[in-house]
């Protein structure tokens, strides 16, 4: 039953990726654009060669990317070179493979959307929890109202609101860079550390204050529901301490349906993450699809979108696969 | 009798109804009213400034707020004021044409889809099931750059964000329309006759309004973020003074480094007013459209 269950889900997650795949292969081809006559012609307008070497340079680049062969048959050479993630070489930074580029980015953004996405899903979940909880001290629901009135705003908004008055009026932090400039990243320098830390701060708390609303909300709505039931009255009949209620009645029944959502707003937070990488310029995921995007450099803006799609798609079938640990319901049937 | 009775008890005026509903209902009271306030400032913007400042090398460039130009002007010699007053026109009408067109499309399927069932019903529910997972944005971001961005016009950017902008409106009509499906007076109407084209029409939509009502808000609230992302990361028309494009310009221009905080502030401001609003409207909507959400506070 449980196999049965996985290869549903791997299937399901090769569909996505699949799909994904696909519309990246074609819009780009139905739209008639060369991306390598846009790449070159840009480069011929700021001063370089003349028109004739540029009809040379796409012939050859053509023929290099297999780009004068039939729709169907690039398609399938494409689709197998996804399979052993081959996503082709960058045109502005050759010759490096685009592989080599996400795998050089991948970890700045990774710890940054690790850390924010842990820190907004407790804060965020104990807040509302609290200020759901009739029995919670007054304060609760004075912070947690002002998170509920952010949720509108998108963490790049945010970003610029902190780089304003924090960075920019009180020089409390940096305004931008993973680093000092002129600092050689030395992984053994506590000093260097400390530095790269007073960096990511900003980004970081413009993603937490951004997410966190949400969370408070959907907990606080999901805590008023539980009030009501029957366990709960029960519980407190029984005789049990406010503390054991709370966790053991309240935090436990609210795990599952916070988890799905955790795993239903993966695809939002990578995305605020991305944008907002580009407005602090740290160097991570989206600095790179900045660049790529600046410099049309199209086999990087299709490799990290393709790479992101799948990663995102792998996570959420892999928490679903965490379901059975939280929901004693689900694992017995 | 019944005559007498209408008499007797008098009945509030609608306009007094909705009154009272409106302080009831505060989030949708006060996301309507900054909406009011967004608009009032667009169309009298319009009538004291030239729509011509809103573009490079229309006034003295990097002039911090001053009477002259109260929000300033950017490195290219953008009037501030002018370039807001425009952009959020340009916002507003990305968000409602791509909203409205999301929410046509998927009305249309959501209805199909629940109504029609079987192999119909299978086949758009799991096309939405397996678009949802996939980073809409990113797809997004490649057929805007794929396009070439001299010649991104602003309905184009529209249409981008509609392409993979409709399945949630779908799946939520969906739902709606399988539970309504059932209720008695659909089956009346089938047993009387009713050929199925009236039944959707005639009796399932006009109780489906609320619901496609909260659909539209959050269509145009995907819709202005879908468009403000793709901006700030350089890939709508970058002539033109979206709000995106000029935080855009600013990080490129690295305005905070150089002490020009204006630039990048008026634009960020007006956002979060924009999504604030849609956000509060499309609670207060909710509210309606669904009664047990409402809290007895």
């Amino acid at each position: 039953m449980f196999l049965r269950l996985i290869a549903k889900r791997l299937l399901f997650l090769l569909l996505v990726v699949w799909s994904a795949a696909t519309i990246v292969f074609f819009v780009p081809r139905i739209s008639q654009t060369n991306p390598i006559r846009e790449r070159f012609a840009e480069l011929a307008r700021t001063g370089g060669f003349s028109p004739a070497d540029l009809e040379k340079i796409i012939e050859s680049y053509s023929k290099q990317f297999g780009l004068e062969k039939p729709l169907i048959e690039q398609y399938w050479v494409y689709m197998g070179q996804i399979v052993r993630f081959d996503f082709g070489i960058s045109l502005n930074r050759y010759p490096s493979t685009v592989i080599e580029l996400i795998m050089q980015a991948i970890p700045w953004t990774l710890a940054l959307l690790l850390v924010t996405t842990i820190l907004s899903f407790i804060i965020g979940n104990l807040l509302g929890a609290l200020a759901a909880w009739p029995r919670a001290p007054g304060w609760v629901r004075a912070v947690a109202t002002p998170f509920i009135l952010l949720t509108g705003v998108p963490p790049v908004i945010m970003g610029v609101l902190l780089l304003f008055f924090i960075a920019f009026r009180l020089k409390l932090l940096p305004l931008g860079g993973a680093y000092s400039i002129g600092r050689v990243p030395d992984w053994n320098d506590f000093g260097f550390w400390l530095d790269l830390l007073k960096h990511q701060l900003l980004p970081g708390l413009a993603l937490v204050l951004g997410s966190v609303g949400g969370w408070v909300l959907s907990m606080r709505g999901m805590g008023i529901t539980i009030q009501g039931e029957d366990y709960v009255t029960f519980a407190e009949h029984k005789g049990l301490t406010a503390g054991r209620i709370f966790r053991d009645y309240y935090l436990r029944n609210t795990l599952l349906p916070q988890a799905t959502g955790l795993a239903l707003a993966l695809g939002t937070v990578v995305t605020n993450a991305i944008v907002l990488e580009g407005i602090f310029g740290l160097p991570g995921i989206g600095t790179a699809l900045n660049n790529a995007i600046r410099a049309n450099d199209f086999p990087v803006i299709y490799g990290i979108v393709l790479f992101i799609t799948a990663a995102v798609a792998t996570v959420m079938m892999l928490m679903e696969f965490i379901y059975p640990l939280l929901d004693p319901r689900v694992r017995e049937t | 009798m019944t005559l007498m009775i209408d008499t007797l008890v008098q009945h509030p005026s609608r306009g007094r109804l909705i009154w009272h509903y409106l302080r009831r209902n505060k989030s949708l009271t006060v996301g309507l009213l900054i909406m009011l306030g967004l608009v009032v400032f667009t169309l009298a913007g319009f009538l004291i400034i030239d729509a011509r400042d809103a573009y490079p090398l229309s006034a003295a460039p990097r002039k911090a707020p001053s009477w002259k130009y109260p929000f300033g002007t950017d490195f290219f010699g953008r009037n501030l004021l002018a370039a807001m007053v425009v952009g959020m026109w340009q916002t507003a009408a990305i968000g409602l044409l791509a909203g409205a067109i999301g929410t046509l499309i998927g009305v249309f399927l959501g209805f199909i889809s629940a109504y029609f069932g079987g192999w119909t019903d299978s086949i758009i529910k799991n096309i939405c099931l397996i678009l949802t997972p996939i980073p809409v944005l990113l797809i997004q971001v490649v057929v805007a750059g794929s396009i070439d961005k001299r010649s991104v016009t602003i309905l184009m950017m529209a249409m981008i964000i509609v392409m993979l902008g409709w399945m949630g409106t779908t799946l939520v009509v969906r739902s709606q329309v399988l539970t309504m499906k059932e209720r008695q007076f659909v089956a009346v109407a089938k047993l009387s006759g009713m050929s199925s084209f009236g039944i959707i029409f005639k009796e399932i939509m006009p109780n489906l309004l609320p619901f496609i009502a909260a659909a539209f808000v959050v269509q145009v609230f995907s819709a202005v973020f879908a468009s403000f992302y793709l901006a700030v990361l350089g890939l709508g028309p970058l002539r033109e003074p979206l709000l995106g494009n000029l935080i855009w310009a600013a990080q490129g221009q690295g305005a905070f480094f150089n002490g020009w905080w204006w630039w990048p502030l008026a634009p960020a401001i007006a956002m979060v007013l924009i999504l604030g609003s849609l956000a509060l409207v499309n609670m207060g909507l909710d509210e309606l459209a669904n009664p047990r959400v409402r809290r007895t506070e």
